[in-house]
């Protein structure tokens, strides 16, 4: 990378991600731990590796300190099963897969006779939460370096008890190996009866990417089985003796408060109801029960006047919160003089760009099952942060955060949508009540109206260019949606780049990529339209002001995959749109096919080539991507959210629309694999290229510019 | 309340409740068969199906009343013991789900397809499909999948027919 090329740090990334720090960490001692696993091997770390800690908020973390503080992650039992363990949570990311090839990778154990256990607080260690495409770059690598330790303990160990030297021993396939004199010795027996401790050091040598025997393959979700015979529990099918069903009384509109209540009918039914504060619910016996409590609940509301969908993007220019950025950052880029550079640019350009509010529709809702033994709660819920539902719900209850234990079983996905506790929070006040354990899952209209959403955003673009292509000035304001993404990686001399906080109508949080699918949006398609400003081909202008040389290749990779140039039929059109967000980088190009007479449009063929590093499991993370294209599809085209006065008017599936089968475009897909390059997630980047590639495609099409996300709610007028 | 006698997977059931109860929620709370999904309680995801008398039925807005006479199938009652159905098999292979919460719901809804064309062209696939949702979007490994299954099908009934 040249020296001028900007950092590849965004300035502040995670705004949106509602991540509230857990503040203490308190695991099994290694005593209690042997007891509770039996004899073998145990890999702890004392203290956390810097990428580690950092990636668990260590910095913010109070408990750091205490004596007794050790994180187990990998235990060999004498059985030979190895059991591993992480705070992260499978969501459908193949996490469960991809770590588990990392650890037989670096242990030689076939992946078979790995256990792993996640997103459990009472057995994993801490973990800020799986967000962030951080799970690949750093979990990956701390259970590679943990399962390497374990495995030169097990050389160790051999050498010691053959009387050998160890460089003389090979380890492979739960064995160690002395190939000189021909004899083996299974893990299981070298760990028999022992209680051994092994830390993990940085020195630990670990296997190299070239030569990755397990991971760097393509391999079946290991679990795979359960799922497709329905034996998977997720956490809206936990069960418990006794258990009740919750319900809750949901305001007529957003931050409305209760009047008066009345719920003497409800208990005659036989539900538990129960009210707190503006909390209203009921625990009955079955989930139809409750229903009909619920609706047998009389209650008042007061209501206050709010902004609706159709006054949105005035309302978030209006409404900046200027110097109140709860995060205290910097929220601006400067470089050079932008003013003198726009108004003496051959050509200046001035364009705005919206993007609705849009849900995030995790096919599962949002569920928890609660328990209390005494002040003890148990809560199995769907979350991406179980650590920081444990803080929000020992801070809701006022006990201490040892006395809760989070479960996070394989979780029916999540997108950045399921950050937050209020689920569990919501069962485990009824469960207390009731006291019976509880289980709650929120109907799909409460998870359209009560969860958050993708922030709205409008963004306004300034932009001075030569006529010979070169990109002088770059003004950029973002309203709302959020700063992941918001930094131009093309190389311009004067640059004034802004994000602007605002009073949000809507509660809103993260979504996978952030705010950099809205930022990718309008500057690959303020691009485009620069580049026609000048006539010069799109590929070709963005190459021209492109140096980073990883982002190139992959603009590269996919026109010529794509074909770019290529001679086109009527109705048809291309366009291209890429960037690089959370490491990674991605162009994707898009052909779409206009009908003018009824406006139908569809996006017909999508090209995309990836590269993030070296690659871990390339079918997994083709499935990531096509996945990130497919999901993108819809807040691309047509998903938003509209709602008037508090509440939400379209929150149902029948009149939220998301893509289907029939939406689904050929999807074509290069990975580059950088075997040279720290591997990092898929998860998020590979959606940010897709909507301005359609726009611009859809404009190459028609001669139509679209600039708000969803670009084709109706169909496309062309008249 | 009634006692509605039900017949799933093969096996009968008597279940206490009022028969405007949706099918999905006495399968899930009642008889603990999980494996059928909520996902949108309208019959717009696909996610509870499950197949009456072999044909796809959206369980969510089924009554329990009006199916004591039927043939109910979830996806519980697919395999054969430890012998997956070959859709579940081709599912797994073509690595057709990322979370899986669809997944159930898709097979069931598959199973039904095949039964009615054993071998679907692309076309006929995403029309049937496209009452189930899947939000990971591994829609092109469903298809994928579905075709894969079809092939085994048909292999094996070609094989039956030429022993015969
Ligand atoms: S839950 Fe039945 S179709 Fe969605
Ligand atoms: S695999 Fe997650 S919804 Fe289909």
């Amino acid at each position: 990378m040249s020296e001028k090329t900007l950092p590849r740090v965004p300035m502040e990334p995670e705004r949106y991600e509602l991540a509230a720090a857990a503040p203490y960490h308190f695991d099994l001692g290694r005593r209690e731990f042997f007891k509770f696993l039996g004899a073998g091997l145990l890999v702890v770390s004392v203290l956390k590796p810097a990428v580690i800690a950092q990636e668990s908020g260590g910095a913010r973390r109070r408990g750091d300190s205490l004596p007794k503080e050790i994180d187990a992650w990998l235990h060999v039992a004498e059985s030979g099963t190895v059991t591993v363990y992480t705070g992260k949570a499978e969501m459908g990311q193949n996490i469960r897969t991809s770590l588990s090839q990392a650890v037989a990778e670096e242990l030689h154990v076939p992946i078979e006779s790995i256990d792993m256990v996640m997103g459990d607080t009472q057995l994993t260690p801490f973990d800020m939460g799986t967000f962030g495409s951080r799970t690949t770059p750093t979990m990956n690598l701390q259970l590679r370096k943990v399962a390497a330790a374990a495995r030169e303990m097990m050389i160790g160990l051999a050498a010691a008890q053959w009387q050998t030297d160890r460089q003389h021993l090979v380890a492979a396939d739960g064995k160690v190996t002395d190939p000189q004199n021909k004899r083996s010795v299974e893990y299981a027996a070298l760990t028999k009866g022992q209680q051994l401790t092994q830390t993990v050091t940085p020195e630990t040598p670990l296997i190299p990417a070239a030569n990755w025997k397990v991971a760097g393959r393509s391999a079946l979700k290991v679990d795979g089985r359960d799922f497709v015979t329905g034996r998977h529990r997720y956490p809206s099918d936990q069960k418990l003796p006794a258990m009740l069903y919750g319900k809750v009384l949901r305001p007529p509109s957003f931050g409305a408060t209760l009047l008066s209540l009345e719920t003497q009918k409800a208990e005659q039914m036989g539900a538990t109801a129960v009210h707190d504060g503006n909390f209203v619910g009921v625990a009955a016996a079955s989930t139809e029960l409750a229903v009909a409590a619920i609706a047998a609940i009389h209650a008042e509301w007061k209501s206050e006047p709010q902004p609706s969908s159709k006054e949105l993007f005035d309302y978030l220019r209006k409404n900046t919160v200027e110097g109140k950025d709860p995060t205290g950052d910097g929220d601006r880029y400067d470089l050079g003089a932008v003013d003198q550079a726009l108004s003496s640019a051959d050509h200046r350009l001035q364009q705005t760009y919206t993007v609705s509010y849009i849900a995030h529709t995790p096919l599962e809702p949002r569920a928890a099952l609660a328990k209390w033994d005494g002040d003890h709660l148990t809560v199995w819920t769907g979350t991406q942060r179980p650590f920081g539902v444990r803080g929000q719900l020992a801070e809701a209850f006022r006990i201490p955060e040892e006395q809760v234990r989070v479960l996070m079983p394989d979780t029916g996905s999540g997108y950045g949508g399921k950050h937050t506790g209020e689920t569990a929070i919501e069962a485990a006040r009824l469960a207390r009540s009731a006291k019976r354990p509880v289980k709650l899952v929120w109907t799909r209209e409460e998870e359209f109206t009560w969860a958050y959403f993708r922030p709205a955003g409008v963004i306004d673009v300034t932009s001075g260019v030569r006529s010979d292509g070169t990109i002088t000035a770059w003004e950029f304001h973002n309203y709302n949606s959020g700063s992941a993404g918001i930094r131009t990686y093309y190389e311009i001399p004067n640059q004034r780049i802004v994000f602007h906080a605002v009073n949000s109508p809507l509660r809103q949080g993260s979504y996978r990529a952030l705010a950099a699918t809205a930022n990718h949006f309008a500057r690959e398609s303020h691009m485009d339209e620069m580049a026609h400003t000048v006539k010069m081909d799109s590929l070709e202008f963005r190459l021209k002001n492109l140096k980073d040389e990883r982002l190139r290749a992959v603009f590269e990779a996919a026109a010529k995959q794509f074909g770019w140039g290529k001679s086109k039929a009527a109705g048809q059109g291309f366009g291209m749109g890429g960037g690089y967000e959370k490491l990674g980088n991605i162009a994707t190009f898009a052909e779409v096919h206009v009908d003018r007479q009824s406006g139908d449009m569809k996006v017909v063929r999508v090209v995309s080539a990836f590269e993030c590093g070296a690659i871990v499991n390339p079918d997994g993370l083709r499935n990531q991507i096509e996945g990130s294209n497919v999901q993108g599809l819809g807040g691309a085209l047509f998903e938003a959210i509209e709602f008037d006065n508090g509440k939400v008017l379209n929150g149902r599936m029948s009149e939220y629309r998301v893509p289907r089968f029939s939406d689904v475009p050929v999807l074509e897909t290069v990975l580059l694999d950088r075997k040279d390059i720290p591997s990092v997630g898929a998860g998020e980047c590979p959606m940010i290229g897709l909507a301005p590639a359609i726009a611009n495609a859809i404009f190459d099409a028609t001669g139509v510019r679209l600039r708000s996300l969803p670009l084709v709610p109706n169909g496309l007028k062309t008249t | 309340m009634a006692s509605i006698h039900l017949t799933v997977n093969g096996k009968p059931y008597a279940v206490d409740t009022d028969p405007q109860t949706s099918l999905l929620s006495v399968l899930r709370e009642q008889l603990d068969l999980t494996g059928s999904k909520y996902g949108c309680g309208e019959g717009q995801c696909g996610a509870c199906t499950v197949l009456l008398d072999g044909k796809a039925q959206r369980s969510c807005i089924t009554r329990v009343g009006a199916v004591s006479q039927r043939l109910i199938t979830t996806i519980e009652g697919l395999a054969n013991g430890e012998h997956l159905h070959p859709v579940q098999e081709a599912f797994l292979e073509a690595g057709a789900m990322q979370c899986g919460y669809c997944t159930s719901g898709m097979i069931m809804s598959a199973v039904a397809l095949l039964q009615r064309n054993p071998s679907p062209g692309v076309g006929e696939i995403v029309n049937f499909m496209d009452g189930n949702v899947c939000r990971c979007g591994t829609y092109p490994r469903i298809v994928s999948a579905i075709q894969k299954a079809a092939k085994v099908a048909s292999a094996a009934s070609a094989a039956k027919g030429a022993g015969r």
